[in-house]
């Protein structure tokens, strides 16, 4: 069955997600990463959006992190400053799902600048609630398309950290929340080793490991145990394609 | 007798809105105060620092129209679409200052400011490169434990504008769905507008006192506002017009564009009934809701 590397990411980060764990969700593919999640391998997940909504359980694909779907039919509905200060900075989010413009080898991700701060090449959106999460969450899950610009060695600003300069410099500093866990591409699967670095762990069926190497910064650790990820069953596909993004609104199909 | 502060939204931004000012519109992609910011654009209001986490459309349209000085704010995006251009392009060519945080920074330095506090202390912000851009996101160190916490200033608005679903006409109001910083920013603020879908009597507000979020005592001007949010969203009103969001992306490309559509939608209305007249019955029907309704809550009856 084909499939595209879109659903091979949104797929393989549902499967990251453990049964009982809140998540702190933004719309796109984070969101049907965790209703995928929600209908396999963890059922009792509790989706928390920075909007301030609690247990949302949208009847159609939000379309901003706003959405009113997000409200109808949700556990609870709280200020901004209540979802940041009682729910995530208490130490209550599992899991945080960032991506970026650019991540670099400790997991640090820039959502602001692209070149210098006072004279951007390109000024981008900014923090909005990234900080806090990579700050804040037990962990953080991130999402982007493996390309060289996408991952340089140094991102140009750290607009949340990772492990700053590894994972005793982020200790040092007393961050509470324990940092990025896992790098989901559309090639790959990475983790963070001891130092805070980040190490090729699984490659997606059909991606080389040269091209990997070749599509980061930097020179790429890679797993002495190096897996191939277990390619899209059908079960995965049929709901994400039937279910949760229909008419391919984020998902591109592989056909 | 309790004073009746029911006035168009022109007197109110006239009255209450003054070049210079530091504005809050706030609203987080719920309930945005659009008709609000196309009063300040009509009447030229300049040199404003506007401040917003998430400075959505209206700050775009408001800077390309030339009021903005300054923008204080966490996420400048299109929600759900991409960037926003006229932001983007005027930050670029430095013709507008910025000031930066985060999602949480922004919501603490309200509730500093609502509360009567200098400064809120927060745990996110160390290990960003955002302090040593923004001198206003300093660290103290906590008396008890030694703990050395980030902190951000209080934003104290001079106007802050909410849109409700509904309130009286002392500026009792009632939001529910996404509350964002509604609150915050009108308790920080030192004069509040609120614009609304609907006025009601006082006895619909006294019927649900727990979603009051905002008493009457704190605003200055009501504001009758039907589709004032429009093209966001107000819950159980109507939906977020998510074309129009599509089409600003495309507007805001070409100055050309965006001239004509600020000729056409802004100074060319005398206001939101104009407005909506004008995009014309079929698209407004498509954005109505149906209605879910919760079970009414028992507040009991105290002899």
């Amino acid at each position: 069955m084909k499939y595209s590397a879109a659903e091979m990411m949104t797929i393989a980060a549902a499967r990251k997600i453990k049964d009982g764990d809140r998540v702190f969700v933004g719309i796109g593919m984070p969101n049907l990463a965790c209703n995928l999640a929600m209908r396999l391998n963890a059922p009792n997940i509790e989706m928390i959006y920075e909007a301030g909504v609690i247990g949302a359980n949208p009847s159609r694909l939000p379309l901003s992190i706003g959405d009113p779907c997000l409200v109808t039919g949700a556990t609870s509905v709280c200020s901004m400053f209540d979802v940041f200060t009682f729910y995530l900075q208490r130490g209550l989010v599992d899991i945080g799902f960032l991506g970026a413009a650019q991540v670099d080898k400790y997991g640090n991700l820039n959502s602001t600048v692209i070149g210098d701060y006072d004279d951007p090449k390109v000024r981008l959106a900014g923090s909005g609630g990234a900080c806090d999460i990579a700050s804040l969450a037990r962990q953080v899950f991130i999402l982007l398309p493996h390309q060289p610009r996408r991952l340089p060695e140094k991102v140009d600003f750290i607009t949340s950290p990772g492990f700053i300069g590894g994972r005793r410099e982020r200790e040092r500093l007393g961050l509470p929340g324990g940092g990025p866990t896992v790098v989901i591409t559309d090639k790959g699967i990475l983790e963070f080793d001891e130092e805070g670095e980040m190490v090729l762990v699984s490659i997606h069926p059909g991606v080389e490991l040269e091209d990997v190497k070749a599509n980061t910064g930097w020179d790429l650790k890679v797993s002495p145990s190096l897996t191939v990820t277990d390619p899209p069953t059908e079960r995965e596909l049929a709901i994400l394609r039937e279910e949760l993004d229909p008419k391919g609104i984020y998902l591109k199909r592989g056909d | 007798m309790v004073e009746d502060k029911v006035m168009s939204l022109a007197e109110a931004v006239d009255r209450l809105v003054e070049d210079g000012d530091t504005v809050y519109l706030a609203g987080f992609t719920h309930l945005i105060p659009f008709a609000a910011g196309h009063e300040i654009i009509r009447q030229g209001k300049k040199d404003l620092t506007l401040c917003r986490a998430t400075p959505d459309l209206i700050y775009d349209q408001m800077i390309a129209a030339g009021c903005a000085r300054k923008v204080v704010f966490s996420w400048a995006g299109n929600p759900g679409v991409g960037l926003l251009r006229s932001f983007r392009k005027k930050a670029e060519a430095k013709e507008i200052e910025l000031e930066e945080y985060t999602h949480y920074g922004m919501v603490a330095r309200l509730w500093a400011g609502a509360t009567n506090l200098p400064f809120f202390p927060l745990r996110s912000n160390i290990g960003s490169d955002l302090p040593a851009h923004n001198p206003n996101i300093k660290t103290v160190t906590c008396p008890y434990t030694g703990q050395v916490l980030s902190t951000v200033p209080a934003l104290n608005p001079d106007v802050a504008v909410i849109h409700a679903q509904r309130a009286d006409a002392q500026g009792n109001a009632h939001i529910w769905g996404i509350i964002g910083e509604q609150r915050e920013a009108a308790f920080a603020a030192r004069k509040v507008i609120i614009t609304c879908e609907e006025i009601v009597s006082s006895e619909v507000i006294k019927s649900d006192p727990n979603r009051t979020l905002i008493p009457g005592f704190l605003v200055d001007a009501v504001v009758e506002e039907p589709w004032a949010a429009h093209p966001s969203y107000v819950q159980g009103y109507y939906d977020r017009d998510n074309d129009f969001y599509l089409e600003w992306d495309r507007i805001s490309r070409s100055e050309e564009d965006l001239r004509a559509w600020l000729d056409e939608w802004v100074y060319g209305v005398s206001g939101r009934r104009e407005y909506m007249a004008r995009f014309g019955a079929e698209r407004i029907l498509k954005l109505r809701v149906n209605s879910q309704y919760s079970v009414p809550i028992n507040l009991g009856s105290y002899r």
